[in-house]
């Protein structure tokens, strides 16, 4: 009788989650727009916690864009018509790959500009170091003074 | 002196310079692109009178404010006070949207802390916040008397705020036809 109980717990145990699994509905019926969501989502700023994407945040504001794009989607709306959409309201902040425009030309140029002063800076420096480096030239005296304090038996030649 | 050793404590000076200005930026003030672009067309329920409407329209010929607010909003109590004052001088119609919010937590918050708003209207869903670019409440617009945003308030109105760049811009506004 407890084994059967013990059986029975078992079994309930089991099926729990299983039970919870299938009542989890899926949020789209279309898993193609669905995709498409989540990829506009994730190149979108929230701009209630600037670091997270759209698709990240559970900001408020969040949910209501993300629910926007979903909206627009069944709509038939184009990928950049959404993203159209969402720059006329929040400015290109919103974009995680901002446009490249002459307000952001710094912001794209900057990088590489940084790169290329370093090298012209470093070419310069080891410029000068190999020419300070140059070989020095010994006279046969300081040549000899030298094998001298190394220890070495002086050559015959210069 | 050589005067190549000037040239790190420049970059350096420029560096502090950028900073500096920096410490004084609220990087949660995003430029709105909406200025000097007209009004998003909208028809929302007045809060006190749900069969009432209003849309930009008609506030066209004047100059007024649009202050998005909600119960729920922590920091719109700190900008209330200077709403009401402001209410009571009669200087310009604030119309108040009360933003993804229940009507009747709407209308006891206002009856609790003063009504300073010419109109209150109800965005329940928050579809016109988003057609405004709103992502932070309480955030105020100027609007002219063509139906132009003029100008945006990220944020609670500070007394500052009102009497050096709000204030200013709407006796401007009201000035020109």
């Amino acid at each position: 009788m407890s084994t059967l109980r013990f059986l029975l717990t078992l079994l309930a145990l089991v099926c729990a989650p299983l039970v919870h699994a299938a009542e989890a509905v899926p949020t789209a019926q279309d898993p193609v727009a669905q995709s498409r969501a989540v990829r506009l989502s994730e190149q979108l700023r929230c701009l209630v916690c600037q670091n997270q994407t759209i698709a990240e945040s559970n900001a408020d504001l969040a949910l209501d864009l993300r629910q926007q794009i979903r909206e627009q989607i069944a709509a038939g709306k184009s990928d950049d018509q959404i993203m159209q959409y969402m720059v006329s309201r929040y400015g290109d902040f919103v974009l995680y790959n901002p446009p490249f425009k002459a307000t952001t030309l710094l912001l794209w140029l900057g990088p590489a500009l940084l790169l290329a002063i370093g090298v012209i800076v470093l070419a310069r420096v080891l410029r000068t170091r190999r020419a300070s480096a140059q070989e020095v030239t010994l006279s046969p005296e300081e040549r000899e003074r030298a094998a001298r304090l190394l220890g070495e038996p002086p050559k015959e030649t210069t | 002196m050589n005067k190549k050793l000037l040239i790190p404590l420049v970059v350096f000076l420029v560096l502090l310079g950028f900073l500096f200005a920096g410490l004084w930026r609220d990087p949660r003030e995003v430029p709105s692109p909406l200025i000097g672009k007209p009004a998003p067309p909208f028809k929302l329920t007045q809060l006190h009178d749900p069969a009432k409407t209003l849309t930009p329209e008609d506030m066209k010929g004047q100059v007024w404010l649009l202050n998005v607010w909600a119960s729920w909003c922590v920091s719109c109590r700190e900008e209330h006070p200077i709403l009401v004052a402001l209410g009571k001088t009669k200087v310009v119609p604030i119309i108040g949207l009360d933003y993804k919010d229940e009507s009747s937590a709407g209308m006891k918050w206002l009856t609790q802390h003063g009504d300073p708003y010419t109109l209150s209207i109800v965005d329940r869903d928050g579809r016109v916040g988003i057609d405004f670019g709103v992502y932070g409440v309480p955030e105020t617009f100027v609007i002219d008397k063509s139906g132009t945003i003029r100008y945006k308030q990220i944020g609670p109105i500070t007394a500052a705020a009102l009497e050096q760049k709000i204030l200013p811009l709407v006796r401007e506004l009201q000035q020109s036809s």
